[in-house]
């Protein structure tokens, strides 16, 4: 069945978007993140202007982190304070990241942008999480305990006491990272979870149960913002595309939930950074081998 | 709408005789772009009107079409090794093409149209695309050009059907043309062209209204006139959603 998007103005098989949308639910299920970068490149893959890709994956990640956020507040496995702390730092970079995209639009350079960004941070937190999660295996096999680390982000000014993470740092750090997520998140059309979780945890020091609520709850608002500001600056947001994409998200969350259970945590990290691993490889290619066409073209207008 | 075309073709009759006028019609002169739009097709036909017998030693009778959709600029890019990746780095501006144009003829394109006429109506795609500015810009602007009907080529949305057309008894002919179904808003012009050795006798042209309609035209309009509503409408659809999905996951779950 094909679906004319009113936006995107191409015509996709509706069934094949559900597809999509539920293959990434599933993965969202599993590992706890928003899945957008798996989504974004493939929705980029199946003909979806890049630009209307970014803006759309941004709306679809608002319906799947409240999903998850409810589930979380319930458990109260959320740290508000932290949340909102790194919400503050997110909704500046939000604005900024929609503005540079923008820029980058005019400049004819977003592709390449967007791309770039995929590959360094996919390599890097792919490649991260794949030697703590072996290393981590390892270690659950021998049965040693793991301390916790005092570094250099516990030395800053500014500090604040964070209940239910059981911290008191400085509020610097926090600001930072949801800074960058949010600049990520407007131009990679992503949550961020996958770079939020791993720097919750191994830079602000937080406890592995409020990581996933917290980050989620800041997500919401983030990328509900850069929702916002696509649709209002670049007038990019596809709703019809959107709501395909959720249908089959919301369904493949469920089966994805009850698979995450007959796995173990550490393993469960280290697929999902294979899989990160293998998205940035195949963007770092794209970028390195020679296209088959060396010309693009962008009609002009209002999108 | 057959009425105006007839009324218009009335018209052309009452202007200075000319030996051979070409009357046409269309399957559809509106498109309209629902949800569920695949594309489609439109029939061109017609017929050729003379008021005096063809002399015995005229050329062959031959028929031109044109389906053209808006034209608006598009900036064509290239990529470029630069630091071990590919990178755009030169842009050429052309000022006007045509989102969709398809060209079917009744036999080879530049027998049944000299290259004169071509010029003077633009017909093929490369007389269609406008790009003054762009060849003080770079030198190989004209690569650019090529490379804009390439991708366009590529995608379907320029088409050219040589020796497509039927032409019966040198006076009824008939064409269809594919509309695809990434198709832009806009009025597309239908031009039909008459021509005896390459040189046109007569030509006729007509709109046809391409809309989206319905719950598109409504989106649409909202995303570009009302952006802010539009934008906190995709928000609660989300929110909304993601309410429902986690009530649902509760009931499920007991």
């Amino acid at each position: 069945m094909q679906i004319y998007l009113p936006i995107a103005e191409v015509s996709v098989n509706a069934f094949l978007l559900f597809g999509l949308g539920g293959l990434v639910g599933i993965l969202s299920g599993m590992f706890g993140v928003g899945g957008g970068f798996i989504l974004t490149p493939l929705l980029f893959f199946v003909g979806i202007p890049p630009a209307v890709a970014v803006a759309t994956q941004a709306n679809q990640v608002v319906a799947s982190s409240l999903s998850g956020v409810l589930a979380h507040l319930k458990r109260k496995t959320v740290d508000l304070r932290m949340g909102t702390v790194l919400l503050i730092g997110g909704l500046v970079g939000a604005a900024a990241g929609v503005q540079l995209f923008a820029l980058m639009r005019r400049l004819g350079q977003v592709d390449l942008m967007v791309n770039l960004f995929y590959v360094v941070f996919l390599g890097i937190v792919g490649g991260l999480m794949l030697v703590e999660g072996l290393s981590a295996l390892r270690k659950s096999r021998r049965g040693a305990p793991r301390r916790k680390r005092h570094n250099w982000v516990h030395n800053l000014p500014f500090k604040m006491k964070f209940r239910v993470s059981g911290l008191y740092i400085s509020v610097i750090p926090p600001l930072i990272v949801g800074l960058l997520v949010g600049v990520l998140s407007a131009i990679m059309g992503v949550g961020g979870g996958f770079i939020m979780l791993p720097a919750m945890i191994y830079i602000l020091g937080m406890p592995t149960k409020v990581v996933v609520g917290t980050s989620l709850f800041q997500i919401i608002f983030v990328a509900a913002f850069t929702t916002l500001m696509h649709a209002v600056t670049n007038h990019t947001v596809d709703m019809v595309l959107a709501v395909l994409l959720l249908v089959g998200g919301v369904i493949g969350a469920q089966i994805g939930t009850s698979l995450a259970v007959h796995l173990k945590a550490e393993q469960l990290r280290i697929w999902l950074a294979v899989l990160v691993l293998l998205v940035g490889v195949k963007l770092g290619l794209d970028l390195l081998l020679e296209p088959s066409d060396l010309y693009s073209i962008e009609p002009e207008g209002p999108r | 709408m057959k009425l105006r075309w007839l009324l218009a073709a009335i018209l052309l009759v009452a202007l200075p005789a000319r030996a051979e006028e070409v009357v046409a019609g269309l399957s559809q002169t509106r498109v309209s772009i629902t949800a569920d739009f695949a594309g489609s097709e439109i029939l061109i036909f017609g017929a050729v009107k003379r008021d005096r017998p063809v002399p015995a030693d005229a050329d062959p009778l031959q028929v031109v079409v044109a389906v053209a959709g808006p034209s608006v600029p598009v900036s064509v890019r290239k990529k470029e090794r630069v630091f071990g990746i590919w990178v755009n780095t030169t842009s050429v501006e052309i000022d006007l093409a045509p989102s969709f144009y398809a060209v079917a003829t009744s036999g080879p394109f530049y027998d049944v149209m000299s290259n004169v006429e071509d010029l003077r109506h633009k017909v093929s795609v490369t007389r269609a695309i406008r790009s003054v500015g762009a060849t003080t810009e770079v030198a190989s602007a004209r690569d650019f050009t090529a490379a804009l009907m390439r991708i366009r080529d590529r995608d379907g949305s320029y088409q050219l059907h040589e020796s497509t057309i039927q032409i019966d008894e040198e006076t009824l002919f008939r064409t269809a043309i594919e509309l695809p179904p990434d198709l832009q808003e806009g009025n597309y012009t239908a031009r039909i062209f008459l021509t005896r050795g390459g040189t046109v006798l007569d030509a006729h042209q007509t709109v046809i209204y391409v809309q989206k309609v319905g719950l598109e035209r409504w989106l649409h309009a909202l995303a570009d006139e009302r952006p802010l509503a539009y934008g906190l409408l995709s928000l609660a659809i989300a929110i909304a959603a993601g309410w429902l999905a986690s009530a649902a996951f509760r009931y499920l779950r007991g």
